[in-house]
């Protein structure tokens, strides 16, 4: 990837900025989540909260499936590779979609090695728990990053605690002082001149969604207020009891996430939201977000 | 005319909006966000950034602002929409129904494709700058027509990338995201903003691709 492709990739992500991404499995759900006003859609063929349920390998989704939704859509689509598969990310790129999610709510096809983005004309998003894991990824050539938290949950409480991860460890770089840097560089396993940039901005330098657990809008606008420049929605959309109401009061929250009485009239009578699973007691090999490094 | 007089505002509802904020910063015009219909009050000019346009339209319809909008253009205020902005202010949407429809042209949304047909080139706009400036263009519609009252300020290949009638700028590309300050510049001018007379390409050396993040969250 050219140094000039990668920047329009960064600044697509940034056109995104204060919007909702929704995951939807078929064309109708895809045609609700636009008219609902999500800025981009994630096609995929089963919502983490049933590859969560129905177990198994999760691969990419049939490229026929993504192909309709973009037919569909005139929003950006996004799709998911698993994490290492670069052959799936090459299909997908042939497919000319406009975002890979290098996931893993996904079963990763590699132990060792993310994809190498930087070989892909196509943008990359990633997940990440923390600081390391995020310029990790940007380090490899993602273009946005996005928290894991604890996708399929419906529980916010892995988002958060990403996100805060992050945050400190960015105030932490903010005011260290330049010969502490090489250090921080090397625990967390990040290139020094990107800590050096992250020190400089005071934030990650490109754009950086929460995802995982977001189920109500509440939710989106706690996400935004601890400084997300946007949100994903997966199951919490469609695994809601009304997914077109869902969809339009979680756009509302997250462009008004700072104006709680605009929160207070979005949140009102919308019927259940997706059931949530506890993530506390929750065995290891169930947790998503550990997949990846 | 109260205190806000002499600001342009950015509609902060989705997309690009630090950027543009930062580069009207740079220009040394006063800028702040637009969120509620009272904030366009006594404001010069506003700009309707690129992001989204049905999650742009949906936002302006549920919290009353393109009725203000409507209403601020009626009393004066001009308008700059860039992208998904151009395609809000379009009379005509093709395939789709336009929405604010305040400006004689059409538009074509995602005309170009996917994001790997996002591009950058240089032009040259000779109302706007005599040196050709950098242009930006991501998953961009084109304005296929434009009627008798709109002058063409950028015509490229097949379609037209930036216009404007009396009230009105559009650009398909993205001045925001280049260091290019030129259209900007344009705009606070049509504005009656007082800004350098110079019409060169108006590159600052000191933007970078990160500059947005200054007035975006900070830990």
């Amino acid at each position: 990837m050219t140094e000039n492709r990668y920047l329009l990739n960064t600044q697509l992500a940034q056109m995104l900025k204060g919007g909702v991404i929704m995951d939807v499995v078929n064309v109708e759900q895809a045609q609700i989540a636009q008219e609902a006003g999500a800025v981009a859609v994630m096609a995929l063929e089963r919502v983490p909260a049933d590859i969560r349920k129905q177990g198994g390998v999760a691969r990419m989704s049939d490229p026929g499936l993504i192909k309709a939704i973009k037919a569909a859509v005139t929003i950006p689509v996004m799709a998911k590779a698993r994490i290492g598969h670069f052959v799936e990310a090459q299909i997908l790129q042939a497919l000319k979609i406009d975002y890979i999610d290098e996931s893993e709510v996904l079963t990763p096809a590699d132990e060792e090695c993310h994809i190498d983005k930087s070989r892909f004309e196509i943008p990359f998003v990633c997940g990440a728990r923390n600081l390391g894991e995020a310029v990790r990824r940007i380090a490899e050539g993602a273009a946005m990053i996005r928290t894991k938290g604890e996708a399929g949950t419906g529980n916010v409480v892995e988002a958060v605690r990403h996100m805060r991860t992050m945050n400190r460890e960015i105030r932490q770089l903010a005011t260290m002082p330049v010969e502490e840097i090489m250090n921080f560089a090397k625990i967390n396993g990040i290139p020094y001149e990107l800590a050096l940039e992250v020190k400089k901005l005071g934030r990650l330098p490109v754009v950086n969604f929460a995802a995982g657990g977001i189920a109500t809008p509440a939710d989106a606008a706690l996400m935004m207020q601890l400084g997300c420049d946007g949100v994903f929605v997966g199951s919490g959309i469609f695994k809601s009891s009304d997914p077109a109401r869902y969809a339009r009061a979680i756009v509302k929250a997250t462009a008004y996430h700072d104006d709680p009485a605009k929160l207070l009239e979005v949140s009102m009578d919308l019927g259940e939201p997706m059931p949530g699973l506890d993530v506390a007691n929750m065995p290891s090999a169930e947790r998503l977000a550990g997949r990846g490094w | 005319m109260n205190a806000a007089a002499g600001a342009i505002g950015v509609l902060d509802l989705q997309g690009g909006v630090q950027e543009h904020l930062d580069h009207l910063r740079r220009i040394g015009v006063a800028a702040r966000p637009v969120k509620r219909a009272a904030e366009l009050d006594g404001l010069a000019g506003l700009i309707i950034p690129g992001g989204e346009s049905t999650c742009l339209s949906r936002l302006l319809t549920i919290f009353g602002l393109d009725d203000a909008i409507r209403q601020g253009y009626g009393n004066g205020l001009k308008l700059w929409g860039t992208c998904a902005g151009a395609i809000l202010l379009a009379r005509e949407n093709v395939g789709e129904m336009p929405f604010l429809g305040l400006m004689d042209i059409a538009v074509n949304r995602n005309a170009f494709g996917s994001q790997l047909d996002s591009f950058n080139r240089d032009a040259l706009a000779p109302a706007v700058a005599r040196e050709p400036i950098p242009l930006t263009f991501i998953r961009a519609p084109k304005i296929v027509q434009a009627g008798p009252g709109v002058r063409i300020l950028l015509q490229l290949d097949d379609y037209i990338a930036a216009a404007e009638d009396d009230q009105i700028l559009v650009t398909v590309f993205h001045p925001e995201l280049t260091p290019s300050l030129a259209f900007h510049r344009y705009f606070a001018r049509k504005c009656g903003l007082k800004v350098a007379e110079t019409d060169d390409a108006a590159l600052d050396p000191d933007w970078t691709p990160q500059s947005w993040t200054r007035f975006s969250y900070h830990v």
